[in-house]
């Protein structure tokens, strides 16, 4: 079993939690992410020009971009979260150009060496997907795909094939770390999707609170909570450790106990 | 005696292929949010193509309201001064294709015309647009005006303090501009908005992109309604002189007056085409030409050449041409310098300057600075070839909306 497989395997739901890397004290954030429960860590890799992000996010890049962030440091920082945390999945997520860069297949064994677990990449769709995904899927790594409101019954088979890990579904149509979409239409989304999938679905996109994380997790299998973090880090700067625990505590326990009767 | 072949084998403008790739370059790098959307758009716009309707509305509207076809232009000062600086026997024709004189004052609102057609097709009720200079906004929330749709233009900050004429325009239009203080605040953000908004607006919202970049199918049709560029030009030029131009030239920021004057010459032989990029303060120094500066890479939906640092961070581009400064450039630009179709040069930002004013100077046209750029290639490759070629060169935009730049950076205060 994989790492993924077992983070999803723990017979409650998952809370997949998201920072960006370079962005106030890296390793202490992981690592305040996991004291706090979280089942599976995303590490954004900042970019120029995050045009699927809101505004939380977009700061972040470019707070970490002006102090420097390399993809080295990122693969550095992945290398000493896996030696500190050997059985926490870490998943990237960022943007096509700094992944290809230096050619897929370099990226790929970048991320196997650095006991990275699977990659989103926001802007390679499937069709386009001739180079990254058969990479990472050489090297062992999951390549995780996103489902959207707008992806429909037809599509799907296209979104699935070569996922692996877990499928992330964007609730809402539009940008990172804004308004949620209604509870209803996520629920009705998810059983959607899970009837197609054989991977777990996990739901992101305007998931703030741990009332709203609960309410998803009592039909997904994952939660995804990324923008709430993100501010943290932009509120307390390298004193953000403590807040993203106690966050990160109160996120898991609503997510973990979603389905247990009251 | 060899197999008949056919044209279509051997054409360069049968790209690009289906899943909208000019070669390596181009296809459709984007959100899955926005996938179905640009899925759907290819499909609508391959209807509208072979809609008889369609084409001669856009024509109707391109003679009516445009104010085409623009005219071909010999211009006699412009050839004497740079053939007297040529050796003997040498210094060639220069010709201007005068899309300066369309509505709205530069080439940008063919492409307006075509989309905005497009998107009432598609039912679409509200029309998003990115600007640089500010020409494309201006043609964008014009045809928005002219067929009453709600229009929002995203346009960078610095660009909203150096374009104040054209923000004003756009306004008096009815749209709404939106500046846009991410990165440098200039184009290549104010395209991350847009992108933003459209994914935020799937179901009603219309993003009218305005030069030959970003996801299938907007390289190809953004190209396929500049073209009346080039078919106008080509048809113009038989008549009046009885042969085809020997060399074209234009300017490119994303490529799309250029694409739209180069393409219906693709396929002849005997032409010879000089894209002509913005070197800023020098390729040594901030520029914006990403096929002499850049490498091939992925952004706003399209791979492309780009200007990048080795981790693949955009890299900001400068050009005195608020038009010309991004950091990308259209997809069959990028494919037509790789198989050696069409040549690339760059520009400084003082050699245009010095072109906008000899232009000024010799024909009485005040030129943009985007075609400045352009110009000042011309007054280099006029002199080193013979006095009966023919250069045929596209003047894209007039100089109105630049004045204040152009004072400023000859010290005058207006």
């Amino acid at each position: 079993m994989t790492r993924l497989q077992a983070a999803f395997s723990k017979g409650r739901p998952a809370l997949v939690a998201f920072i960006t890397a370079g962005d106030g004290d890296t390793a202490a954030n992981l690592d305040a992410l996991v004291a706090g429960g979280a089942d599976v860590i995303e590490l954004g890799m900042p970019f120029t020009d995050p045009m699927a992000d809101g505004p939380a996010i977009q700061a972040a890049n470019l707070r970490s971009l002006a102090k420097g962030t390399r993809t080295a440091d990122i693969f550095r920082e992945a290398a000493a979260f896996r030696a500190r945390h050997p059985q926490t999945p870490l998943v990237l997520m960022g943007y096509a150009n700094p992944m290809v860069v230096r050619g897929a297949e370099w990226f790929a064994a970048e991320c196997a060496k650095a006991g990275v677990d699977g990659v989103i990449c926001v802007d390679i769709p499937p069709e386009e997907d001739a180079e990254l995904g058969p990479a990472l899927r050489a090297a062992g790594v999951s390549l995780i795909r996103l489902a959207t409101p707008t992806t429909d019954s037809a599509r799907l088979p296209a979104v699935l094939e070569g996922s692996s890990g877990f499928l992330y579904y964007v609730s809402v149509a539009g940008v990172t770390g804004k308004q949620q979409a209604a509870l209803d239409s996520i629920e009705q989304a998810v059983a959607r999707l899970k009837a197609a999938a054989t991977i777990p679905v996990a739901v992101g996109f305007g998931v703030r609170t741990p009332e709203q994380a609960a309410a998803i997790a009592a039909h997904a299998d994952g939660v995804v909570v990324g923008s709430a973090l993100v501010d943290l880090v932009a509120t307390h700067g390298d004193a953000a450790p403590a807040h993203i625990a106690t966050l990160t505590s109160a996120l898991s326990r609503a997510v973990h106990n979603a389905r247990v009767p009251a | 005696m060899n197999a008949p072949v056919s044209p279509a084998a051997n054409s360069y403008r049968n790209q690009p292929d289906e899943r909208g790739h000019f070669g390596a370059f181009g296809g459709r790098y984007v959100a899955e949010t926005l996938m179905p959307l640009v899925l759907d758009l290819e499909a609508e716009y391959r209807r509208a193509k072979a809609d008889p309707a369609f084409r001669a509305e856009f024509d109707d509207l391109l003679e009516h309201y445009v104010g085409r076809p623009s005219p071909l232009y010999y211009a006699p000062r412009l050839t004497e001064t740079l053939r007297a600086g040529a050796p003997a026997g040498q210094g060639a024709q220069v010709w201007f294709k005068r899309d300066e004189l369309n509505h709205t004052g530069a080439h940008k609102i063919n492409n307006c015309i075509g989309q905005i057609l497009l998107a009432i097709r598609m039912g679409k009720t509200r029309i998003i647009a990115e600007t640089g200079a500010g020409q494309h906004g201006v043609a964008t929330a014009t045809v928005c005006a002219r067929f009453g749709l709600p229009c929002v233009v995203y346009m960078g900050a610095t660009d909203v303090a150096r374009q104040a004429p054209n923000v004003f325009r756009m306004k008096l239009l009815g749209a709404e501009v939106v500046p846009v203080t991410a990165g440098a605040a200039t184009l290549k953000d104010a395209m991350n908005e847009a992108l933003r908004d459209w994914v935020a607006n799937v179901h009603d919202t219309f993003y009218i992109i305005g030069t030959a970049a970003g996801p299938h199918p907007y390289p190809e049709l953004v190209r396929d309604f500049q073209s009346v560029i080039g078919r106008e030009a080509r048809a113009q030029m038989l008549a009046r002189t009885g042969r085809l131009p020997d060399l074209l030239v234009a300017a490119i920021g994303g490529g799309s007056n250029a694409i739209g004057l180069f393409h219906p010459f693709l396929d002849d032989p005997t032409v010879k085409m000089l894209g002509v990029e913005a070197a800023g303060y020098g390729l040594d120094k901030l520029h914006a030409a990403s096929l002499a500066g850049g490498r091939p890479g992925i952004l706003h939906g399209n791979k492309t050449y780009l200007l990048q640092d080795e981790d693949g961070q955009i890299l900001e581009g400068h050009s005195i041409s608020a038009g010309l400064d991004y950091p990308g450039i259209g997809p069959e630009h990028s494919w037509l310098k790789e198989i050696g179709r069409v040549d690339y040069t760059s520009v400084t930002d003082d050699e245009a300057l010095a072109a906008f004013q000899l232009l000024c100077g010799t024909e009485g046209i005040i030129p943009a600075l985007e075609p400045s750029h352009a110009i000042a290639a011309v007054s280099k490759v006029a002199p080193t070839l013979p006095e009966d070629a023919i250069i045929l060169a596209n003047l894209c935009g007039r100089g109105d909306k630049d004045i204040f730049t152009v004072a400023d950076k000859l010290g005058v205060s207006l």
